[in-house]
């Protein structure tokens, strides 16, 4: 029995648990607060700051380039005017300088195709952002209304989104598409509308989310101090839940892109000479074999856009739910991401073997699901 | 001292987290005979729990392990996982302290307990259900064979830890790692869960490493005792010798921290010496500040009403703590929810200031809650999370339309100074502080409106001992400084006593006791009352070993002694 730590050799007996903390805490210097927190953690997760990046450069090009309402950027072409077709509308990109004078090509009429492109990306992210923001207002409001009061306010709101769940979101978007197109606004309103169909998922969560919050202490003591529910909803409730929201907003507005772009594939979306990236794919489907960069770059837009926001949103997951404590190994790689992680344990298995000890070859054996560094001191069959 | 039959050496753990490595533990060496109970003591963070599970493996994946566990003679350390696995069980197996949580609830009992027979080969099929009913009889769950097809849920949370308890000698363990086994269990539960384990011992002659932060548990338990304090052990020794001559400041501190029965005897039959009621009729004329006359209170779950409060009436007095108290589900914090106006009073009337909430207007209702303070028991979840403490405390001022920012700013650094707080803390967040710093501030906001009233619904049941003492001596400070009437609502008879005037024992919904707390807690009349008082342990193994003696006394004499 070797343990007795002589207490009298202790510079400072601490023997008061509250006090220590209490001095713990002057000590400290810098306060986090949880925005700040979640912030470190998203600026830590790479894949989401590479995204973060390629979607703001798309952004600016798009808008840029050819100016918000197509005339005036730097491109100097406009989507609509034709020009005589030049090289069977072939791109010029790396062929012809850099970027050469059609580096997307042109379409059929000798339209700049770059351009074109970029109209439609512009029009693709006004319709995606537009559908987050409207989508989520209204989840939000119908979710924390039923969460909160439940009762018959939640039955009819919750039946209601049951109703709009339950039609085909393809069919619904068309008649609302459709419908859009008398409608002043353009794009702007055709996204708004949107998202008239697609907050159900929102709402559900929402609601789920301040129904649990309803049982948190501190929004009982705010109803006992006699807090009025709009206070309670706004400054305790939702606050709170705005990890949900937000990532279920960034996800939304992949969603939506993908939405429009069906949308006007099918022709009940945005209607030429207007031009999305749905669109530009449907028109130019036939020359896929013929003239495939008619195809290609729309398309190529689409998942760029898509794919970044969505590892924005798990990076913001990440970031705001604490509960996946990602640390060191576990922090999400570019590798692991794009699923390149199986190789890179075994390139570490590999290395611990060559210049591991002996325990390790009985740790291979037993499992196959070893977590990322084999430490024979660790147990992995959890 | 026999060879152990667990020994750990010179363990040391720390943790991978986004602010670096976090040593838990520095250096832990100490052994468990057969035979033998070795309680760990310590308090939240002082690495007992993780020091303990280094033998079963069972640490996340950010863990660190340093040192060696000798079980019977075999490192487990060098163990392969697939070894390791057949080691827990069979040679080592584990009590945890939440029993609503450690048994699946879509398995039958039955299901649970043949599998870990099967798992490693002890028994097979109807020999292994035979086996199975034999260990639920031996842990003293009546009417074994029919019960053994029941599902978790269908059983109370002590019969739970019961079986819990038989799945853990199930394979004839070397040692039970017994992880806080009734920290989440009612006094009186947990004395019997305690008598179980003490007699299994002696039975099957294993070690048992009993981790529990409670002082009674540990005397009533424990051969030997293990101290430890931010990850090191500060004292060792046997029971008897640390508990009465602690050698380490922190062990003093520990003991003298641990909230006491002002008389650890149980005066059976006796009549209280002094008059009672004297005291009340003196304060007759003053409207009190909160009173019950047959209250009745219900819960609504589609339409269906459940009664869980009947015919309770109570007075609390201007300046008086009245304690609550019961077991659970015995109706106390519902209680305190409807006097703060979270649930509809069914039947009977509540009065605060001698004005009756239930048939009062709404509007008014919200006037008078300026009038009523509270602090509630989760330190984890009582403050919004979002908000800066200074927000915190003074959003009853801001619902209440009360003072300008800059005095409302004021008034919160004179209630963090009032609660001993650093000023610094106004600006810092919820997550930065520890669970009693919490709780201070929850106090603090409680405070703000100066109420007349102040509801604690167990505000320090969830804190380790030293610092619920802190935090009870500054509510005691701050009750006489402001002179609020106080509702404390607890399951700690020994909290009530030190701290209350009147008590109310609660049971299933209904008034058992109330009175003086002189009278009630010392001279109880009613049988639920001593047989509450009579579980309660106290931190001295030889008080405790005659405690435990009457207790079961107590219990032959009202013939509700079990088995």
């Amino acid at each position: 029995m070797s343990m007795n730590r002589d207490p009298q050799n202790d510079p400072a007996p601490a023997a008061d648990l509250a006090e220590m903390e209490d001095a713990r805490l002057a000590q400290r210097e810098k306060s986090y607060s949880q925005g700040q927190l979640v912030r470190r953690r998203f600026f830590a997760h790479k894949p989401a700051v590479i995204s973060m990046i390629v979607l703001l450069s798309i952004i600016v090009v798009a808008f840029t380039s050819i100016g918000p309402t197509g005339e005036g950027g730097w491109w100097g072409k406009s989507f609509l005017q034709t020009n005589p077709v030049v090289d069977g509308g072939r791109p010029t990109m790396f062929r012809d300088g850099f970027l050469g004078e059609y580096p997307f090509g042109q379409d059929n009429n000798g339209r700049d195709y770059f351009a074109l492109v970029m109209r439609g990306a512009q029009q693709s992210l006004i319709v995606a952002f537009g559908v987050a923001l409207s989508s989520t207002v209204i989840g939000v409001l119908v979710g924390a209304l039923a969460g909160y009061f439940r009762g018959w306010v939640e039955s009819l709101l919750m039946r209601l989104t049951d109703t709009v769940i339950v039609v085909p979101l393809l069919a619904l978007a068309a008649v609302f598409g459709s419908y859009a197109q008398n409608l002043p606004g353009g794009t702007l309103t055709l996204a708004l509308l949107l998202g008239c169909v697609t907050w159900t998922g929102m709402a559900r969560l929402v609601r789920a989310e301040v129904l649990s919050l309803r049982e948190k202490e501190y929004v009982a003591a705010a109803a006992a101090m006699g807090a009025h529910p709009a206070r309670i909803i706004v400054k305790h409730m939702l606050p709170n839940s705005v990890g949900v929201i937000i990532v279920n907003a960034t996800f939304a507005i992949a969603a939506a892109i993908l939405l429009e772009t069906s949308l006007s594939f099918l022709g009940f979306g945005i209607q030429p000479p207007e031009s999305s990236l749905g669109l530009l794919i449907d028109l130019n489907q036939n020359a896929f074999t013929t003239r495939p960069w008619l195809f290609w770059f729309p398309g190529l837009f689409i998942i760029a856009i898509a794919l970044s926001v969505n590892f924005i949103g798990d990076g913001l997951r990440d970031a705001i739910d604490p509960r996946q404590k990602r640390t060191g190994d576990k922090r999400p790689t570019l590798r692991g991401v794009l699923g390149f992680r199986g190789s890179a344990t075994a390139q570490q298995r590999l290395a611990a073997r060559t210049g591991g000890t002996p325990d390790d070859d009985s740790t291979h054996d037993e499992t196959l699901n070893l977590g990322p560094t084999p430490n024979p001191q660790k147990d992995d069959d959890r | 001292m026999s060879t152990p039959v667990l020994s750990y050496k010179d363990i040391r753990v720390s943790f991978a987290t986004e602010f670096g490595e976090v040593d838990a533990v520095k250096g832990v060496s100490f052994d468990i005979a057969s035979g033998e109970v070795v309680a760990v003591v310590g308090e939240s963070g002082s690495g007992k729990s993780v020091t303990s599970s280094t033998a079963m493996g069972l640490l996340p994946d950010n863990a660190t392990v340093d040192g060696e566990v000798l079980l019977a003679g075999r490192n487990v350390m060098k163990m392969s996982a697939g070894e390791r696995r057949r080691l827990r069980g069979q040679d080592i197996s584990m009590v945890f302290q939440e029993p609503m949580t450690a048994l699946n609830p879509v398995l039958r009992v039955s299901d649970q307990l043949v599998e870990a027979l099967q798992v490693h080969d002890v028994a097979f099929g109807a020999q292994a259900l035979e086996k199975a009913v034999d260990l639920l009889e031996k842990v003293g769950i009546p009417d074994a064979r029919r019960r053994i097809r029941d599902y978790p849920h269908q059983f109370s949370g002590g019969q739970r830890q019961r079986i819990v308890i038989a799945m853990a000698i199930a394979c004839g363990p070397k040692v039970i790692i017994a992880d806080e086994p009734t920290t989440a269990l009612d006094v009186t539960v947990q004395a019997e869960v305690l008598d179980l384990l003490r007699r299994l011992k002696e039975e099957l002659d294993t070690g048992i490493l009993l981790i529990t932060h409670n002082m009674g548990v540990v005397a009533d338990m424990a051969d030997r005792v293990v101290v430890m304090l931010n990850g090191e052990v500060v004292e060792t020794g046997d029971v008897q010798q640390v508990m009465s001559r602690p050698q380490h400041a922190y062990t003093r501190r520990l003991l003298d921290a641990m909230p006491l029965l002002r008389d650890p005897e149980i005066h059976v039959g006796e009549v209280s010496p002094e008059p009672e009621g004297s005291l009340d009729d003196v304060r007759l004329e003053e409207t009190p500040a909160l009173e019950a006359r047959d209250l009745a209170l219900e819960y609504k779950f589609r339409r269906k009403a459940t009664r869980v409060v009947e015919g309770v009436s109570f007075t609390v007095n201007k300046g008086e703590i009245m304690g609550l108290v019961g077991e659970s589900g015995s109706g106390k914090s519902t209680v305190a929810k409807a006097v703060l106006g979270l649930l509809d009073v069914a039947e009977g009337d509540l009065l605060i200031r001698g004005r009756n909430m239930p048939t009062m207007p709404a509007r008014e209702r919200k006037t008078l809650k300026k009038e009523i303070g509270v602090v509630f028991q989760d330190p984890a979840a009582s403050l919004d999370p979002r908000f800066p403490i200074g927000d915190i405390i003074t959003e009853p001022m801001v619902v209440h339309q009360v003072g300008t920012s800059r005095e409302r700013v004021r008034r919160a650094e004179e209630l963090i100074d009032a609660v001993r707080l650093p000023s610094g803390v106004i600006n810092r967040y919820p997550h930065e502080l520890s669970g009693g710093q919490r709780q201070r501030i929850s106090i603090a906001r409680a405070l703000v409106l100066s109420p007349t009233l102040l509801i604690a619904d167990e505000p320090t049941s969830a804190l380790d001992v030293s610092v619920q003492a802190a935090v009870l001596d500054m509510f005691r400070e701050l009750q006489e400084q402001y002179e609020f009437a106080c509702l404390f609502v607890s399951h700690d008879l020994a909290v009530i006593d030190t701290l209350a005037h009147h008590v109310l024992v609660m049971q299933n919904g209904r008034t058992v006791e109330q009175g003086p707390v002189d009278q009630v807690l010392q001279y109880p009349r009613e049988g639920y009352t001593q047989r509450l008082l009579a579980a309660a342990p106290v931190p001295d193994p030889v008080t405790q070993a005659e405690r435990r003696a009457a207790r079961l006394r107590l219990l032959a004499d009202q013939g509700k002694l079990p088995g």
